[in-house]
């Protein structure tokens, strides 16, 4: 990996490479954490990524800002009749033709317009804010309900195994992307989702953080539950159950913290790749709604535009690939710095 | 082992049957809206909507109705409620295209991926070694759709380098078949090249340290000869699993962005519009045969596994 500090002792294996690097380290008595975080330090790439992922997320929360102070328009606000002045010339914003306004590199309309005059800087900070916030609960969902799972069928094993397992192979056994745009289509078709009392409206950002939290369950509990197998068996378990520990605290006292690495690394992880099926499924119809903003409906609407307004589909893409490419390299660092061995892959 | 061929058979079937259920209830319990009205079309009559719901058996038991379309599912007379053409023959007739799209991406993936893990390994920490594994990041961190948009537009419509978009058969000229299937390929091809090529350069890098590569080096075979022979050999064990089950996953589904991109009109795309009209049938054929692609790669993956490796079967 490019994250990953290049060592003259790649050759060395096993317990002997484990002992070189400590002694070069200087690791003796220092806690796994404090030595990842210091491995992660090291690595410039993955910090420098990490930064440049908190700077776009910081500035997507500022949308509003942006929108009342700089463009002076909102993200669904129209202006296919108004003009605007760029460099002393006044310009329709959407030509006569249908052809909207390119970059103006002003405020208003800091990137151009969209086919109904809209101003698509302000779209893409506040879509930022959409495609950022299903990641990033749409990962929270995988996390929390595989550790759940993984948790319950490693630990208990049996019946209870069989059953989760079961469950896991059937949604894994779905395309990905099949599963996904065929439970947002189904889901806004019917209005939304009743769940009991709760009712969820078909246009709500929830559907899709729903669907992409529930496909990539299987990716994430199925390590988990392997790991978790592997740990019940070892001695300090042993020690707590022999003190007269319950499951539970078995389960998320001693367990789960020695999960805690492979949990961060997932995590990371998921975001990217949630905020990328995110983008597929919008560009299906099948994500968020328009004309509520996010990076995959901006691309969606630009593709149809692509031989007359090329910036409505290239400028959406680009900053969602940034995204998730320096999520993809801090994700990397991360790994590397916590668990180097781990072998983590999300897609079919 | 014939034990645990028959469970993993067993657990195939039973994973199916309940992939065809579930795909049933997203469409016949989620959505609120009434199938035979939406067909009725705009201004329809009540007794208008009636007959179709009986022609349809929409006001059977959802059991009933279940039953009905699985059996129809395997007599091959499944029909779509919109084109009402019959389903398995328009699969059918869509097939060559996914499955040209696949072939062709499968095989230049698995190459590129193969020459850029291998030299990343080799220059494992130098420059070389840097500069394709950010290629390789930057291609896992794309949208395919994006990408493919971008070049169908700047290399196909723009400086007409390539077609743009569409699909000519093989049988009627083989060479424009392989020019309009160029930039579909690379553009479903690079994400699995990013993923694979990092695979393979930690495969490498951990079958390197292998005693056996020791030994080959001390009996003085050529450098070259180790990589190909000793190493990489090897390394492509784990690669070439995921292989199958990514070419059965592009094939059942996989391929819906590229395929709408490039207007190729595969399987995929056909599956994107039936999912767009909520028309269950075509949606429920197309999962089930995706669902099948990949359960049946995945049950070959394992026997294989547990045939080479008896710990497996005891589990």
């Amino acid at each position: 990996m490019a994250t990953e500090p290049a060592t003259p002792d790649q050759a060395l294996q096993g317990p002997a490479a484990f002992e070189e690097e400590a002694r070069r380290e200087g690791v003796h008595g220092v806690g796994p954490w404090r030595l990842g975080l210091r491995r992660l330090g090291r690595n410039k790439v993955a910090l420098f990524f990490g930064f440049v992922f908190v700077l776009l997320a910081v500035v997507s929360l500022a949308a509003p800002l942006w929108a009342d102070r700089v463009a002076h328009t909102g993200p669904d606000d129209n202006h296919l009749t108004d003009t605007v002045v760029v460099d002393g010339e006044e310009k329709n914003v959407v030509a006569l033709d249908g052809i909207p306004i390119g970059p103006t590199w002003q405020g208003e309309f800091f990137l151009g317009a969209d086919k109904n005059g809209r101003d698509v800087m302000v779209r893409l900070l506040y879509g930022g804010r959409n495609s950022l916030l299903i990641g990033v609960a749409a990962a929270l969902m995988t996390t929390l309900l595989s550790i759940v799972l993984g948790l319950l069928a490693g630990f208990f094993r049996g019946r209870t195994d069989t059953a989760i397992r079961g469950f896991l192979d059937v949604v894994w056994s779905f395309p990905v992307l099949l599963l996904g745009v065929a439970l947002g289509v189904a889901l806004a078709a019917g209005g939304g989702l009743q769940l009991g009392p709760i009712t969820i409206g078909g246009n709500s950002l929830l559907i899709p953080i729903f669907i992409i939290g529930l496909v990539y369950i299987p990716y994430m509990a199925r390590p988990v539950r392997g790991q978790v197998l592997a740990l019940r068996e070892k001695e300090f378990v042993e020690a707590a159950r022999a003190q007269g520990a319950g499951p539970l605290r078995l389960m998320f006292g001693e367990i789960l913290p020695n999960l805690a690495s492979t949990i961060l690394v997932f995590f990371t992880l998921l975001i990217a790749n949630a905020i990328l099926l995110e983008a597929a499924l919008s560009f299906l119809g099948a994500g968020v709604r328009p004309p509520n903003p996010s990076w995959g409906t901006m691309i969606d609407e630009g593709v149809d535009r692509i031989s007359t307004a090329p910036h409505l589909t290239i400028v959406p893409g680009l900053v969602l690939v940034v995204t998730v490419l320096s999520l993809n390299v801090f994700g990397d660092g991360v790994r590397d710095a916590l668990d180097p061995r781990a072998k983590v892959r999300l897609e079919h | 082992m014939a034990r645990f061929v028959v469970r993993r058979l067993i657990q195939m079937v039973l994973v199916l049957f309940a992939v065809s259920i579930l795909t049933f209830l997203i469409f016949n319990v989620i959505p609120n809206g009434d199938p035979a009205e939406r067909m009725a079309g705009k201004v329809p009559t009540e007794t208008q909507i009636e007959a179709i719901r009986r022609e349809w058996g929409f006001d059977d038991n959802i059991f009933v109705q279940y039953f009905t379309t699985m059996k129809k599912v395997f007599t091959g007379d499944l029909q779509s409620y919109f084109t009402q053409l019959p389903v398995g023959e328009e699969i059918l007739n869509r097939l060559p295209r996914t499955l040209s799209l696949a072939i062709g991406a499968a095989i230049l993936w698995m190459f590129v991926a193969i020459c850029f893990g291998l030299y990343s390994a080799v220059r494992a920490g130098k420059f070389a070694d840097r500069f394709l594994t950010i290629i390789a990041l930057i291609g896992i961190s794309m949208p395919v759709f994006w990408i493919g948009a971008l070049m169908n537009h700047y290399l196909g419509f723009k400086w007409g380098l390539f077609p743009n978009g569409g699909y000519v058969e093989f049988t009627e000229d083989p060479l424009d078949w392989f020019y309009h299937l160029i930039l579909p390929w690379t553009a479903l091809a690079i994400l699995f090249i990013g993923f694979y090529s990092r695979v393979l350069r930690s495969n490498v890098l951990d079958t390197i340290n292998e005693d056996y590569v020791r030994t080959a080096r001390a009996k003085g075979l050529s450098e070259r000869r180790i990589m190909i022979r000793h190493v990489l050999r090897n390394s492509l064990i784990p690669i070439v699993t995921l292989w199958g089950l990514d070419f059965g996953a592009v094939l059942g589904g996989g391929a819906i962005l590229t395929e709408a991109v490039f207007d190729l009109q595969g399987v995929g795309q056909y599956t994107a519009d039936a999912i767009g009209q909520l028309d269950v049938p075509p949606v429920l054929a197309v999962t089930l045969f995706a669902a099948f692609f990949i359960v049946v790669l995945n049950t070959i993956v394992d026997i294989v596994y547990a045939y080479l490796d008896p710990r497996i079967r005891l589990q």
